[in-house]
């Protein structure tokens, strides 16, 4: 037992973090910056980091599930406005599938309210972390014997977009339903741990969240002076900065571990954890977000200030693969207790 | 990075999961019941006896001299078998370890780490709770002793210990974090008087007061130097709020077991609310198992436990609170019946989030001493 990650992890990590404090925004107005965002994503595309759960040729991902949530921390940390967590999603479904990696960039669509992945039949499918990508895959047919089988659709930019760093997108209404060359029926331990996965990334980008929001409001605290006093050296907002830091720490060690069990536990143990720590994530992300909203006083609830971007981006990541409602409720499952009629979220 | 257990680690692991499942004494639960302190002494050295205790002090003091991961698969296996918690005197050890003379640890380690020997702490009083720094136990040279005078208050099973870790002033003129001194004084002597406090639990074990009426204590006690007392204070509450000191993994994952159990008998006995409140007990109680892992984890590269033990203290309250409101949605307060043991679990939970230091100074020094904002 170690929980510590390797040096080699905190290599990926500080690579990460160099891009992104280079190419990443600095501010509201820099989301407007077409060819910032055009550079930042020329440069993850350069990394690879994408490609991390792409197969080798036995099948295995190239990169861990910690890795992948190492890079997904980071960018969330720095609001990276670069699409990652839906084309390494697309990915990994892919090679769980045994089929070769996209042509273009693709991501997934989500469904049930983005609890799960989507179908083409569902309405009100959510094509998630959508820039620059043309396709997303659905999983047709989830009621056959040997499982729902990949498929390609064509998606469009969504409507409203909660979260200004990642868009989401449609699936554009008559597409023909291609399914995915040499792709076979995914079984449950197949669907369980891609869903694992899926709930680890969204823990990854919440802490990431978490701890950009803090220093926003920390930085803030500092500088902002009334009564002749930074604000910060006031016990109640020094407590709701404190409480807000616990909340990530907290979140930090259940996101990690949901990160390990991706790779490091069977596939419904890893869901069982991936839902327990997004249950709690979730949960903090959004108080989190929402005292970094208030510390910022008027000033937080203006447009131009970070602060909502945070917010937004945290409360489309608590969505992604459902949120702390629907994670509990996966966790009491897992131990054996249902929650009565009307519940639909259960493990499988 | 791995949570998993290393082969060594699981050996370890099966090895003591077969004792404990021959060795569990089922001891009432310590928060709800006095009987648990009376069994307790005889847990602990059985733990101890079998080489389950101590894992990660030095050999020369009884322990095993293996790193903490040790000892939470100590605190992870008594949990899942519903035993009772490890004893918490790791403060006491690391008190004495970092601040006691090669003859005080001797003489004093030993027993403490091997269960034969009962402590208790003397460090609040009613006039120096928060403000510790304030007390004003007095502690007056006279030959080769110290006579001491004054009241301590908050010292949990004071009633069963043989000594106090005893924290007195014994330079009246020094600043007031400066003339303290710390001492193992004995506590079977005619200047001691226990008085028991009940809880608001109806508990009267664990919460009492100690009045030191001319008590007396040889100057070969003190620990640390003249002076040295508030260093010592600051290294044992620092220790006691890292949650992997205190064993309460255990405790609290045995609660949450045991509430689990009684809703998978009984489905239809609770509504939606409450068995999502057992839910987030679940959760609360299993981020902090995890929490512990990455934490003394954080410590085999020996990065020194700071501040951020108040983050740990925190979170460990947040949990017990959380076990606390499963307890009483899921257990019930017990009105109407013979039982109230889950209203107990629930009332004594109110006590974490104060002892060892109260959760508004947590909170102070978590946005001081870990966010850096200013004191004006």
């Amino acid at each position: 037992m170690d929980v510590r990650l390797s040096p080699e992890q905190e290599e990926l990590r500080r690579s990460v973090t160099s891009v992104v404090e280079r190419l990443g925004p600095q501010s509201v107005a820099d989301l407007d910056d077409a060819s910032r965002r055009a550079k930042l994503d020329a440069a993850v595309e350069a990394t690879g980091w994408r490609e991390v759960r792409c197969g080798t040729d036995d099948g295995t991902p190239l990169g861990s599930g910690v890795e992948a949530c190492v890079v997904a921390e980071e960018l969330a940390r720095c609001l990276a406005d670069v699409a990652f967590v839906g084309p390494i999603l697309a990915a990994d479904l892919r090679r769980r599938a045994g089929a070769g990696a996209a042509a273009g960039i693709e991501t997934v669509i989500l469904g049930a309210a983005m609890a799960d992945a989507g179908s083409p039949d569902a309405p009100g499918g959510v094509a998630v972390d959508a820039s620059g990508a043309g396709t997303a895959l659905v999983l047709v047919g989830t009621g056959a014997a040997d499982g729902p089988r990949l498929a390609s659709v064509v998606v469009r930019d969504g409507g409203v977009q909660l979260d200004l760093t990642r868009r989401t997108a449609e699936m554009v209404p008559g597409t023909p339903v291609d399914f995915v060359d040499g792709a076979h029926a995914l079984g449950d331990d197949d669907r369980a741990a891609w869903r694992a996965f899926g709930l680890a990334l969204t823990c990854a980008d919440l802490v990431g969240v978490m701890r950009g929001a803090i220093t926003l409001a920390r930085d803030y605290a500092l500088a902002r002076r009334q009564y002749d006093a930074p604000i910060g050296s006031f016990q109640v907002v020094q407590h709701m900065l404190a409480d807000a830091h616990v909340a990530m720490e907290g979140s930090r060690s259940v996101a990690l571990h949901a990160a390990w069990a991706v790779d490091g536990l069977p596939a419904q143990e890893a869901l069982a954890a991936a839902a327990l720590a997004k249950a709690y994530c979730a949960r903090a992300a959004r108080a989190v977000c929402e005292t970094a909203v208030q510390v910022h006083g008027g000033i937080g609830n203006t447009w131009d200030c970070l602060a909502h971007v945070f917010l937004r981006r945290a409360l489309l990541s608590i969505d992604a693969f459902g949120g702390a409602d629907v994670n509990v409720e996966r966790v009491l499952s897992h131990n054996g207790i249902g929650i009565g009629a009307g519940s639909s979220h259960g493990l499988r | 990075m791995d949570f998993g257990d290393s082969p060594e680690e699981q050996e370890f692991r099966l090895r003591l999961r077969a004792w404990v499942a021959e060795h569990n004494p089922g001891l009432p639960e310590s928060s709800t019941d006095d009987g648990y302190w009376a069994g307790q002494a005889a847990w602990h050295r059985s733990l101890y006896d079998a080489g389950f205790f101590g894992m990660s002090w030095p050999v020369g003091v009884g322990g095993q001299g293996l790193t903490s991961v040790y000892d939470v698969i100590v605190d992870e296996e008594l949990a899942a078998a519903g035993a009772p918690p490890r004893p918490s005197v790791g403060y006491l050890v690391q008190g004495i370890l970092e601040h006691g003379s090669e003859a005080i640890r001797r003489r004093f380690l030993p027993g403490i780490v091997n269960g034969r020997d009962r402590w208790c702490q003397g460090f609040s009083e009613p006039d120096a709770g928060s403000d510790l720094a304030s007390l004003r136990t007095s502690a007056a040279r006279r030959d080769d002793e110290y006579v001491v005078f004054g009241h301590k208050v908050w010292t949990s099973y004071s009633d069963d210990a043989e000594w106090c870790l005893l924290l007195a002033r014994t330079d009246s003129d020094a600043p007031r974090h400066k003339g303290i001194s710390a001492f193992a004084l004995p506590m079977r002597q005619d200047g001691v008087v226990q008085r028991p406090l009940r809880m608001i639990n109806g508990i009267t074990k664990e919460f009492g007061e100690v009045l030191l009426d001319g008590a007396r204590v040889s100057a070969d006690n003190m620990i640390g130097a003249p002076g040295e007392g508030w260093a010592l204070a600051m290294t044992v509450v620092s220790h006691e709020r890292e949650p992997g000191e205190l064993g309460y993994v255990a405790r609290y994952g045995k609660l949450v077991n045991e509430l689990a159990d009684r809703v998978r008998k009984e489905p239809g006995a609770c509504s939606p609310a409450q068995v999502h409140e057992l839910g987030w007990a679940i959760v609360e109680a299993e981020m902090l198992r995890l929490h512990v892992r990455r934490r003394l984890s954080e410590g085999l590269g020996g990065i020194v436990h700071g501040p951020e033990g108040s983050v740990d203290k925190l979170l460990m309250t947040q949990v017990e609170q959380a076990v606390g409101h499963a307890a009483l949605s899921v257990g019930g307060s017990g009105v109407g019946t013979a039982e109230d043991t889950w209203l107990k679990v629930y009332l004594y939970s109110r006590a974490q989030s104060v002892m060892g230091g109260t959760s508004q100074i947590q909170r102070n020094l978590v946005a001081r001493r870990v966010l850096g904002l200013p004191v004006v």
